[in-house]
């Protein structure tokens, strides 16, 4: 009996959060399912029930497809640039050849993490600028003025520039992650390693990464799941043009329920990225549990 | 066999190595000295010699960048930066606390629930909220804002603040109970005092989320007058069109809180943002 009351009084304590999640998380996705079935606009009264044709409308809508292609671009580059290249950087700055300047670097590689994305998409108008930018100044500089481009306003390069905004500002944060990964690793696996001979490739690539390979899976899936859900950048620098060159979902959803005004249209988007970012973090969220539990 | 630690490396390879991250440390810092040395300079300045210094120190942009605007935006994200972390702090460590007092599969449960969440990005909820938030009559509020960054920042929370929980020892608590302590007592007296360094991350993660956010501010508000930084920057942009020293200036305050937070305790910035990552 006393049991049931002090087990009721610490339920009262879950019941701000469960309320705030039930409001604002659950009940806005169960709406957004209700939605993808209906058609409606933002000022209507009443909604119609069009079942499935909403889903029908993603097979055949080019946007759709256009989008997909630059989202999967941008999640094999960010995989590449931010996982890939992060993991070497992150590796390299470990190496004790650079202990001393260690914490500079990774200090410098960081600060870009801090800015909030519309500074650094404003300051990437400012690099693509085709009269003024500093990139066309700089192929000026050292003589490639031929080289020179309307970076965002050329529909075969917009989407790599959209692309490398993001690089830049999150190579330092994953490289960060997999620094914290690699300082974890006991260090007497690589003092082993290099009595047996092993050099910094080697020690690299059957110490370091067999060692990290959870943080590698993080990072993965949250890079993977973040260009899946990519929005401010082409947002800001570009709105998805030229024409649909740099669209994506998020994008072309927000421009289907608040400019087109198919409020369900937008949600049966709203319901392809659920199911492409729910399907991904899953992955993670069902492996980890296996990992923690392997590891005791 | 003990190697002397140089600051540049002896070797070829180590060498090439260490150009090749003082390129990258150029990469990252040139724009943006490139981008305060700009916001001294006027248009002319700016578009007449993109790299040089200014000729004259055009100190007056930041007074015009703060009197057209930015110093409403800076209010609007201060208030709504303290308001959802107090929001965050406050319900997600009642939650974790709550969570590890349940006995039986109750607490489990909630838990899931929570942890659920996180499958979700804020993407796929910001039609259904701004239809909500419209309906409940929030839209032209800072709670348009407030609650779903609480409701978004609440799973990671609660699944770092509940693990932080589970590790303090039972004996005090245990004591507690035997001289007659409620639960609120126990926790506001034993748990919130101890957990200070897990709080100090959530209040790092989540002031760091609530100053930079975007989408949602964009999205889910509607009147100037209550825009944060982020979305404001861009109204500046649009308004101010060539006057690029004026908006450079307003990107250089808007950054000014966490890059001085960052230098005042990078180390700890640094575990608040990784944190959510490394604990899975």
């Amino acid at each position: 009996m006393l049991n049931r009351k002090r087990n009721f009084s610490a339920f009262l304590f879950c019941v701000p959060a469960l309320v705030i999640l039930a409001v604002f998380v659950y009940l806005p996705l169960i709406e957004n399912i209700i939605f993808s079935f209906q058609s409606f606009t933002l000022s209507s009264r009443t909604r119609t029930f069009v079942g499935l044709a909403n889903y029908k409308n993603l097979f055949t809508d080019p946007i759709i497809a256009q989008s997909l292609i630059n989202n999967v671009l941008y999640a094999v580059i960010s995989i590449v640039m931010q996982v890939g290249f992060g993991l070497v950087l992150a590796a390299v700055l470990e190496d004790i050849v650079f202990r001393k300047t260690e914490s500079f670097f990774r200090t410098i590689f960081f600060i870009p993490t801090l800015l909030s994305m519309t500074v650094v998409c404003l300051l990437f108008e400012f690099v693509y600028n085709p009269q003024m930018g500093l990139l066309n100044s700089f192929l000026e500089l050292i003589g490639l003025e031929e080289a020179a481009q309307i970076w965002l306003g050329n529909s075969d390069l917009a989407m790599m520039c959209v692309i490398m905004v993001s690089q830049w500002q999150s190579y330092g944060y994953i490289t960060m992650l997999f620094i914290v990964a690699i300082q974890k690793i006991p260090s007497d696996l690589y003092e082993a390693a290099i009595v047996d001979g092993a050099g910094k490739i080697r020690r690299f690539i059957s110490i370091t990464c067999p060692m990290v390979r959870q943080m590698f899976f993080v990072t993965m899936v949250t890079t993977v799941v973040g260009a899946f859900t990519v929005f401010n950048e082409p947002y800001i620098l570009t709105g998805g043009g030229p024409g649909t060159a740099t669209m994506v979902l998020s994008l072309h959803m927000y421009q289907t329920g608040f400019v087109k005004n198919q409020m369900g249209y937008a949600s049966t988007i709203a319901m392809l990225i659920f199911i492409i970012t729910a399907a991904l973090s899953s992955i993670q969220f069902f492996s980890f549990g296996k990992e923690k539990e392997g590891d005791r | 066999m003990i190697k002397k630690n140089y600051i540049i490396p002896r070797s070829i390879s180590g060498i090439l190595v260490f150009l090749f991250l003082c390129i990258l440390v150029f990469l990252i810092v040139y724009p943006l000295f490139w981008i305060l040395i700009s916001s001294f300079k006027d248009y002319q300045g700016i578009y007449q010699d993109v790299w040089g210094l200014p000729d004259a120190w055009h100190f007056e942009n930041y007074l015009r960048a703060w009197d057209r605007g930015i110093s409403q935006y800076f209010v609007n994200s201060v208030i709504v930066t303290i308001a959802t972390l107090i929001g965050v702090v406050f319900v997600a460590s009642a939650a974790s606390f709550g969570i590890v007092q349940i006995r039986g599969r109750l607490g489990n449960i909630i838990f899931l629930i929570t942890m659920c969440c996180m499958l979700l990005s804020p993407q796929v909820c910001v039609l259904p909220l701004f239809m909500l938030l419209r309906a409940f009559g929030l839209n032209d509020s800072y709670f348009a804002m407030i609650f779903p960054y609480i409701a978004f920042r609440l799973p990671i929370s609660i699944m770092l603040i509940r693990s932080f929980f589970v590790g303090i020892s039972k004996e005090l608590e245990e004591a507690a109970i035997i001289d007659g302590a409620s639960l609120w007592k126990i926790f506001t007296k034993i748990y919130v005092p101890l957990s200070k360094p897990i709080i100090s991350t959530v209040v790092i993660m989540t002031v760091y989320y609530a100053w930079n956010e975007f989408m949602f501010a964009t999205i889910l508000v509607d009147s100037s007058s209550l825009r944060t930084i982020p979305v404001g920057l861009m109204v500046f942009r649009d308004g101010l069109m060539t006057e690029w020293g004026v908006v450079m200036a307003g990107m250089v305050i808007s950054c000014i809180p966490l890059i001085t937070i960052y230098l005042i305790m990078s180390k700890s910035f640094i575990r608040g943002l990784t944190a959510g990552s490394v604990k899975g």
